[in-house]
């Protein structure tokens, strides 16, 4: 409930904003009747999101952490993980997504599964969620600007939804893109980048347990500007592979054309693993800053190869990484 | 007729200008002491780079802006204002040497060297420092003609500055604002080109000003 100062200084929500008897009481039945009910991440989600009807706030979004897939690095506070985003379709500067993705309508959503598989699909946000169980992962994000975060993300292994629309021999990458409506995104107005912004991963990586479909993060559903409703996490990747507000997912024979490897290929790679020991044309990629550990004075930390993920390094045995960077 | 301060006036509109010019440093450094920036380091280079910027194209403004307006007391101004750009453009490359690379000398070279964007944008920085060095009324004194031919540098490291931001700006694609202020160092410099060809060159106080001054 958003609070505002009255005059006299003291904290009054206005009357308009204070919840009626019978929503909250029709919200309690609603409560006990989810209580009744076994408590599986499913209704977690439907509870979050009643809840989050009914009071226009923070949504909730409760999941079991896994802690094998889990740093128990101190996490980025949620203000800085929020306030701080390339997502260029909210404009370019970083401070530009938190201030106008407001605009993005998450509901309804839905995200159109295609190409080389058996069961193509289109999935409303609600069956998406339902799919698999959701999961706390608390991962390091590298951007390949330079700087870090440490974010606990909810969501499940992409593989989880790959596996249920049956990927055929053909296909052999998926490509994830992302909206482009100029009417919810003013960024897209700008000429920065061809819209709609696409990501792909080659199949292998995108069924590696690590890779998650996230809806959200810090125990909430994703904040707008951080890619709701539903984006993945790529976390041995530089960020921008992560694509945010994902429509639709195709499964492809061919090496997608994909945002930034189309407008730059020799600055941005279409496999962007975190890689200390090769260097963007414009900046050194062998440390990075920690946002929100402490300030100015505190010196950059060493970049990990994988971003400290190897376990996906049997993923690129046998291939020149500086030159399949 | 054109405006001409008195001297109450001028050293009042050159107070406002110094305090003026100051303020995005004081914002800076508040701002990161009070931690509001989510990264300082960012902040503070991009900040620092946009007023070298801003400032330096004030200070080629003051020329053709003295001669289109006849207000020829503008250029009582310029040293200040020249002054601030090597000020922001000091900032900006101490933010860079300092935390950026915490006064590791040999990364910083290694990236002057390996990386054009940085070469470039260090040219223009070293080149203003004789510039900075040789203000003082006794260096011009000192340095007579070779004063204004040292000054001249300024044509140069206009051009490097913008493609220093054009080439920062293209590793994300973003030409919006090197376009902007390219666009504005051009103008500024073309208009010298147009009036050293075409036309006389400024004349001084004694002489009748040009006929388009005068309507």
């Amino acid at each position: 409930m958003l609070i505002r100062k009255n005059p006299n200084g003291i904290d009054l929500p206005f009357p308009s904003e204070i919840t009626p008897r019978e929503v909250y009481e029709g919200r309690r039945a609603f409560l006990a009747k989810v209580a009744a009910t076994a408590v599986a991440g499913s209704s977690l989600w439907e509870m979050a999101n009643r809840e989050a009807f009914a009071q226009g706030t923070v949504q909730k979004l409760p999941a079991t952490r896994n802690p094998a897939f889990s740093t128990n690095e101190k996490q980025t506070p949620f203000e800085d993980a929020t306030h701080y985003n390339n997502f260029y379709e909210f404009g370019t500067d970083k401070a530009d997504p938190a201030a106008n993705a407001h605009t993005l309508r998450t509901r309804p959503w839905t995200v159109q599964i295609e190409g080389e598989v058996k069961k193509p699909m289109t999935l409303d946000l609600d069956r998406l969620v339902k799919l698999a169980p959701l999961e706390e992962r608390i991962y390091r994000l590298r951007c390949v600007e330079g700087w870090s975060m440490v974010i606990p993300w909810v969501g499940y292994s992409l593989a989880s939804l790959i596996r249920q629309v049956e990927p055929t021999g053909n296909a052999k990458y998926v490509e994830f893109t992302s909206l482009a409506d100029r009417s919810q995104m003013p960024g897209v107005r700008s000429r920065v980048l061809d819209w709609p912004y696409i990501e792909g991963l080659r199949m292998d990586e995108a069924m590696h347990p690590l890779a998650l479909l996230t809806v959200g993060m810090y125990g909430q559903v994703l904040p707008n500007q951080n890619g709701a409703p539903v984006r993945i996490v790529v976390p041995w990747k530089y960020g921008f592979k992560s694509a945010k507000s994902i429509v639709k997912i195709r499964f492809v024979r061919d090496q997608p054309r994909t945002a930034w490897n189309g407008i730059a290929p020799d600055e941005y790679g279409f496999y962007s693993n975190v890689n200390p020991n090769v260097d963007h044309p414009r900046w050194s990629q062998a440390s990075e800053r920690r946002i929100g550990e402490g300030g100015l004075f505190t010196p950059k930390r060493k970049t990990l190869m994988f971003n400290g993920y190897n376990e996906v390094a049997s993923l690129y045995t046998g291939m020149d990484l500086k030159k399949n960077f | 007729m054109v405006f001409n301060p008195t001297p109450k006036q001028f050293k009042a509109l050159k107070l406002v200008i110094f305090v003026l010019a100051l303020l995005p440093f004081l914002r800076m450094v508040w701002l990161t002491a009070q931690g509001v920036p989510v990264d300082p380091v960012e902040f503070l280079t991009h900040g620092s780079g946009d007023w070298a910027l801003y400032l330096l194209c004030a200070t080629l403004a003051v020329t053709p802006l003295r001669r289109l307006t006849g207000w020829n007391w503008l250029v009582r101004l310029r040293r200040m204002i020249g002054l601030y750009t090597f000020f922001y453009a000091f900032m900006h490359f101490t933010t860079f040497l300092w935390f950026d690379h915490f006064f590791d000398v040999a990364a910083m070279w290694k990236d002057v060297l390996k990386r054009p964007f940085i070469t470039v944008g260090f040219a223009a920085f070293v080149l203003l420092i004789p510039l900075a060095a040789t203000s003082t009324t006794a260096m011009i004194k000192r340095l007579g003609r070779n004063w204004a031919r040292l000054h001249k540098l300024i044509y140069l490291i206009a051009p490097l500055a913008i493609l220093h931001y054009w080439w920062m700006k293209a590793g994300k694609h973003n030409f919006e604002q090197p376009i902007v202020w390219g666009s504005v160092v051009a103008v500024l410099l073309l208009l010298r080109v147009w009036w050293s060809v075409g036309r006389p060159a400024i004349r001084t106080e004694k002489r009748p000003a040009p006929a388009s001054v005068r309507s």
